[in-house]
């Protein structure tokens, strides 16, 4: 057994302010900074509280099913020819994708500060049944915002949501996309402020999210690093994550931040391709600004007004990204890669046909570029793929792009 | 003295109530905006607030959302709400403007460029909504040395310390939001405002402007009686959005909603306090 490798020099950001170098931080209107102080405390408490850190971890094992396991994609490996390419299941979780892992633990925390009404935006509908989940659980109101064009594209998710008691608003201002969910689950929270509690699906909106969110998704980075060792004897070469907000990233990449010996790729949506302008690329093809609470890397016009974005998945669908990506881009610890909505359908066909897995189309951007990868390394490397989610929430969405009649 | 703080101070002397309407630049078409500021004034606004057109107006409610919408679909953009102060300015250099939108489409002119345009068409003071001061400071001296006043927000439940700081680093006015909501919501308290603005008035000296949820005369006048200054927004944008680009239509509402506005402030016992 190689040793791990630790972490070289420390890592502790965000700032208190939550900052990471020049990202990140609190940019909301006056009415809600006092409502994200009051949660800025309460996570920084129950994050130190026994009681707290058992009940959810009890929560992660004996109803998310954690730890999620790591597969060994042989026959895929073997076909490509390179790397050897392992997945960490997270599409085995309850509910479907890591989404889960976040909700969990924010609604506890809703619970301890003594919240009543959930509300969540969402996108491909996973984080929204993933809150619907938990809120069903907990017996608190939950609304969710979902833009018109996602309500469409996602309906099965939809319906999840609706059977688990959720109220779902269709948001009609905007792109009507997750953007558009964002703002109007921001307007809800400062018009309902007093009892309730604001569940971010990803490491964006202002601080604590970013930093709150990862430290829930986090739990994907420690399982993996302690059974890449248990299972392969050291930690892998490269690690591949999509990135719509960036939380299944982040929490693969983070534990492993000080082990630089591990290189970490996040791959968003290219779209039709970054240069027809019809992308979902903010690292790749965007610059710095500030939206939704924080400042990062976004899609903007020269005025600064956000521009419509596109991905074949509606997870990915988002003009902005977590400000700890903006960061570990510009640092060089990680780096980012773009992959088509072409290069997504194969990469979903491939590993479906291969492996017997069919990922969600989130996931399957992070598939495709490993496929890309893998052939360029050697057959004893490592490539660890976070299979964010599964796909069949997607099976509509396939069969409208191939033609294919239900 | 900028030319909020001289306008202030000169209401105080007249013991008179600033009546301070907003419109989105550009709505519904950037030809409509010069004319409206002007027959707003006419009709006996103080000062002026121009809300940018943002693609994500997060703390508006569904009719400022739409009259960026509609100011949008027009190319309405920062630089173009600039180039409209400075036309407003060439006939009327009297009434403060104060430009309010979001933090995105000045990090996008670059912080100096926008500072330094906004001086040179006239702009008094700056409202960004989604930049609290923790996050300010580069502005802020920006604005200081170009002689432009921060305008900072004040909501329901910000606290004691908030105030006190918002009353040191702002300039010209506060302006505090009278509900927990968005711009146009309707649930105004008055009992409450009249409280948090006792508690306001004891942390600072800044004049002090209340907004959101202020909707006619009646309003206007109830608020009027606790503030230095009534704010109007979602009513009038609401007037425009009516008139469903009738440009003459829409500058006649506006101005008789401001007028009747003006009339109610200035009846004897508005001052009765
Ligand atoms: C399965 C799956 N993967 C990834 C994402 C993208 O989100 P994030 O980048 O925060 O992981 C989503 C979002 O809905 C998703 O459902």
């Amino acid at each position: 057994m190689t040793t791990v490798q630790t972490a070289t020099e420390p890592y502790n950001l965000p700032d208190e302010r939550g900052h990471f170098g020049p990202y990140g931080g609190v940019f909301v209107a006056e009415t809600l900074m006092e409502p994200i102080e009051e949660l800025r405390l309460a996570y920084q408490r129950y994050m130190q509280d026994e009681e707290f850190v058992a009940e959810l971890d009890r929560d992660l094992q004996h109803y998310v099913g954690r730890p999620s396991p790591i597969y060994h994609a042989e026959r895929l490996s073997r076909h490509f020819g390179g790397a050897q390419i392992f997945l960490k299941r997270e599409d085995l979780n309850h509910t479907g994708a890591h989404k889960v892992n976040n909700t969990i633990g924010q609604a506890l925390l809703a619970k301890r500060m003594g919240k009543t009404r959930i509300i969540a935006e969402t996108g491909a509908g996973q984080h929204g049944v993933a809150t619907a989940t938990v809120a069903a659980r907990l017996g608190l109101e939950c609304v969710v915002y979902m833009g018109e064009v996602d309500v469409a594209r996602q309906a099965p998710n939809v319906l999840r949501m609706r059977l688990l008691g959720a109220t779902v608003v269709p948001v009609t201002s905007g792109s009507k996309t997750l953007k558009d969910a964002l703002n109007e689950a921001m307007r809800d929270w400062v018009t309902n402020v007093d009892n309730t509690f604001y569940i971010i699906g990803t490491v964006a909106g202002p601080h604590p999210y970013p930093a709150m969110v990862r430290d829930f998704q986090a739990v994907i980075g420690r399982e993996s690093r302690e059974q890449m060792m248990a299972q392969t004897g050291r930690l892998p070469d490269a690690l591949v994550a999509c990135v719509g907000g960036g939380s299944n990233a982040i929490g693969l990449f983070y534990p492993f931040i000080g082990d630089t010996a591990v290189k970490m790729v996040g791959v968003e949506a290219a779209g039709d391709g970054i240069e027809t302008g019809r992308h979902s690329a903010p690292l790749s093809a965007g610059r710095p600004g500030v939206l939704h609470g924080n400042r990062t890397y976004l899609i903007e016009d020269d005025d600064g007004e956000i521009i419509e974005t596109h991905s074949i998945s509606a997870g990915l669908d988002y003009p902005g990204v977590g400000p700890e990506h903006a960061w570990l881009k510009d640092s060089g610890r990680a780096q980012y890669v773009s992959i088509t909505d072409t290069e997504a359908m194969e990469g979903f066909h491939t590993l479906t046909r291969m492996e017997g897995i069919i990922p969600a189309l989130e996931s399957s951007h992070a598939v495709a570029y490993a496929m890309k990868l893998a052939p360029t390394l050697s057959k004893d490397q490592q490539i660890l793929i976070n299979l964010s989610g599964r796909g069949d929430k997607d099976i509509n969405t396939i069969a409208v792009r191939e033609g294919i009649s239900l | 003295m900028s030319r909020l703080t001289a306008k202030f101070a000169a209401l105080k002397k007249a013991q008179r109530t600033a009546l301070i309407p907003f419109i989105t630049a550009g709505d519904p078409d950037p030809e409509f905006t010069v004319p409206a500021l002007h027959a707003l004034v006419k009709a006996g606004a103080d000062i002026i607030e121009v809300g940018v057109p943002f693609s994500d107006p997060m703390a508006d409610g569904p009719v400022i959302q739409r009259a960026s919408e509609r100011a949008l679909s027009h190319k309405m953009s920062l630089r173009r709400t600039l180039d409209l102060v400075k036309r407003f300015r060439q006939d009327d250099q009297d009434t403060p403007v104060v430009i309010m939108g979001y933090l995105n489409p000045i990090e996008a002119m670059g912080y100096e460029a926008f500072v330094d345009e906004a001086a040179k068409s006239g702009v008094d003071g700056v409202l960004t909504v989604d930049m609290p001061p923790e996050e300010s400071s580069d502005l802020l001296s920006l604005f200081e040395r170009a002689g432009i006043d921060p305008i900072f927000l004040l909501a329901p439940n910000s606290t004691e310390h908030r105030i006190r700081k918002m009353g040191e680093l702002g300039r010209g006015y506060l302006y505090y939001v009278a509900l927990k909501g968005v711009t146009g919501a309707g649930h105004l308290d008055l009992a409450d405002v009249d409280r948090k603005v006792r508690q306001i008035r004891e942390l600072t000296d800044l004049p002090l402007a209340v907004g959101f949820g202020v909707k006619n005369a009646e309003t206007a006048r109830a608020i009027g009686t606790l503030a230095d200054g009534v704010v109007v927004g979602s009513a009038l944008v609401s007037k425009i959005e009516a008139a469903a680009g009738h440009s003459a239509q829409a500058l006649t509402e506006i101005a008789d909603l401001i007028a009747s506005m003006r009339g109610a402030l200035d009846a004897p016992d508005s001052n009765a306090v």
